[in-house]
């Protein structure tokens, strides 16, 4: 086959992106790290001059609370908690993916799935699940096994629903090629559905992280011996505001800090869809 | 014997409208057959029924009554005797061109090894060497729809069925693909049915024009231009091409007169 029409579409599509790039008319540069850095360094500032005139019952600021992390970290009690509660947490969470994909990819795919058992997701997201940690303690003490029960039950329902949303909206046509190539419907599900709905299912895996936090927090609470959520419960009880503010920075920091690679994840697991659907970086 | 037997094939569907269900009879007893090497296109208004024609030899549907045979097997699903071009193209967004390709052989079961070697090979026919690492996002209408053509191709079906496969793509493209399937034509000699809503297209291609009108078929016309056949621009200057897209453009238009107050 000859080369020059292919050659010549090249050619096309080369001089487009070259006049799609060319600038119009000069404009200010966007930097949306530079105006988030700021926003974050006015606030802090702001904060720091407005605790300081406030009672430190009632709150405190960001130096305080600095100086409680230091000591903490220093003592280890502050690494010690993260331990007691970060084990749970990836615990649980890794185990709501686990069943969370599979799930939502049956209900997805198979009408009589979803007829029988869809019902109960819906449900269960909209419940407040939080409600039955009292019941969780009873079941399963107070130890590691309830907070990995409870993060699994909060963060199963969005990964759950997320890739089940993602399993309907893969467009049937994409089906119809696995068909026409006589695939099985496990090598469609493997290499059609599942990656045709990771985007979905990593936007589930988002919602979840956020859940997953609440519930281990809340969780420790109940239980009230240990972790982050342990220091918390004992800070404020002593009016001790500066301790209690100190793990939730550090909470604060983890949620930020997963979800951002959780960002990176996505593009590395499905660049086309952050080139297709206009998301581009800066 | 032919390579495809359309007999008598009927299919209806049920359509749900607020008004309560709707039964459309969308092929009434069709029939045609198609010889071994032969190009054949099915052309008529929106609606006639030719994709679902299509749909049911493919075996993506099921027909309600009526049987398709090919190379003497009863359809009775898809298979790789057969190979689908999608009128979208429809590629995995994920994949690159060449595992694009790649898709139908691995789901035939064939080697990492081997199938790389064969995609390479259909990759080479359709002239996307340069962009064998590219996804899809990232090739133009024109060379997405090679990458559809080499991909059915792969799997080395004994007939290749292709659903209105140039009409998503601009004039000059079209042209250029059109060109191009008939170079793939003389050199594998496959056996080609092509569902095609282009007048021009349908007699360019096909050594027979099926003319669907409401569900069966009106017309069959023989086109007589040489095979292989020479530039495009050639065939447009020759008389037959003439004289068989009068004759076609007035059995479609008798059909729009009678359908225009039927279902579209």
């Amino acid at each position: 086959m000859s080369k020059s029409p292919t050659a010549k579409a090249d050619n096309l599509v080369l001089y487009d992106a070259k006049a799609g790039a060319r600038p119009s008319r000069r404009r200010v540069p966007f930097h949306p790290t530079l105006i988030t850095t700021a926003s974050v360094i006015i606030a802090v500032l702001l904060w720091e001059y407005f605790g300081r005139n406030v009672d430190p019952l009632f709150s405190s600021y960001p130096t305080a609370i600095a100086g409680k992390l230091w000591a903490m970290t220093v003592d280890g009690s502050l690494f010690k908690a993260s331990m007691q509660s970060l084990r749970p947490l990836a615990a649980g969470f890794a185990l709501s993916v686990v069943l969370g994909i599979p799930a939502g990819l049956l209900l997805g795919r198979f009408r009589w799935v979803e007829a029988a058992f869809g019902i109960y997701i819906t449900a269960g997201y909209a419940m407040p699940l939080i409600a039955l940690i009292p019941l969780f303690v009873l079941w399963f003490g107070l130890g590691f096994a309830v907070k990995v029960a409870i993060v699994t039950l909060l963060s199963f329902f969005p990964i759950c629903i997320n890739t089940w949303i993602g399993v309907k909206a893969v467009p049937k046509t994409l089906i119809e090629v696995g068909k026409s190539f006589v695939a099985s419907p496990l090598a469609i599900m493997v290499n059609i559905v599942l990656p045709a709905s990771v985007p979905y299912v990593m936007a589930g895996i988002r919602l979840a992280v956020g859940k997953a936090i609440i519930a281990m927090i809340v969780a420790e609470f109940f239980t009230a011996i240990s972790g982050l959520g342990g220091i918390i419960l004992t800070a404020s009880n002593n009016f001790e505001t500066a301790e209690m503010l100190a793990p939730i920075i550090v909470i604060m920091v983890f949620a930020v800090v997963i979800t951002a690679l959780l960002e990176k994840l996505e593009r590395w697991v499905a660049p086309w869809h952050v080139e297709t659907s206009g998301q581009r970086e800066s | 014997m032919a390579q495809v037997s359309v007999v008598d094939v009927q299919k209806n569907f049920t359509l749900s409208l607020s008004s309560g269900d709707k039964e459309i009879r969308a092929l009434r007893g069709a029939s045609f057959e198609v010889a071994q090497g032969e190009i054949v296109a099915i052309t008529g208004a929106s609606g006639c029924g030719k994709t679902t024609m299509l749909r049911i030899i493919m075996g993506l549907d099921d027909p309600t009554g009526g049987d398709v045979y090919v190379s003497g097997k009863a359809v009775t699903g898809c298979g790789y005797d057969r190979g689908m071009v999608f009128q979208h193209a429809e590629l995995l967004p994920w994949r690159s061109a060449l595992d694009n390709i790649e898709f139908g052989l691995q789901m035939k079961g064939m080697s990492r090894t081997e199938r790389r070697v064969h995609a390479e090979k259909y990759l080479n026919l359709v002239g996307l060497d340069h962009a064998r690492d590219r996804k899809p996002h990232q090739l133009s209408g024109g060379m997405k729809q090679r990458v559809g053509i080499a991909r059915a191709l792969a799997i080395e079906p004994d007939v290749l069925l292709m659903d209105e496969p140039f009409s998503a793509l601009d004039a000059q493209t079209r042209e250029m693909l059109q060109a191009e399937l008939l170079e793939i034509h003389a050199m594998t000699g496959k056996t080609i049915i092509i569902v095609t809503h282009d007048l021009d297209e349908a007699i360019l291609l096909a050594d027979r024009v099926v003319v669907m009108e409401t569900g069966s078929v009106k017309e069959i016309l023989n086109i007589a231009l040489p095979r292989p056949r020479g530039p495009l621009a050639e065939m447009r200057a020759e008389t037959e091409f003439s004289h068989n897209r009068i004759r076609l453009w007035e059995l479609l238009h008798a059909d729009e007169a009678k359908s225009a107050g039927g279902a579209h």
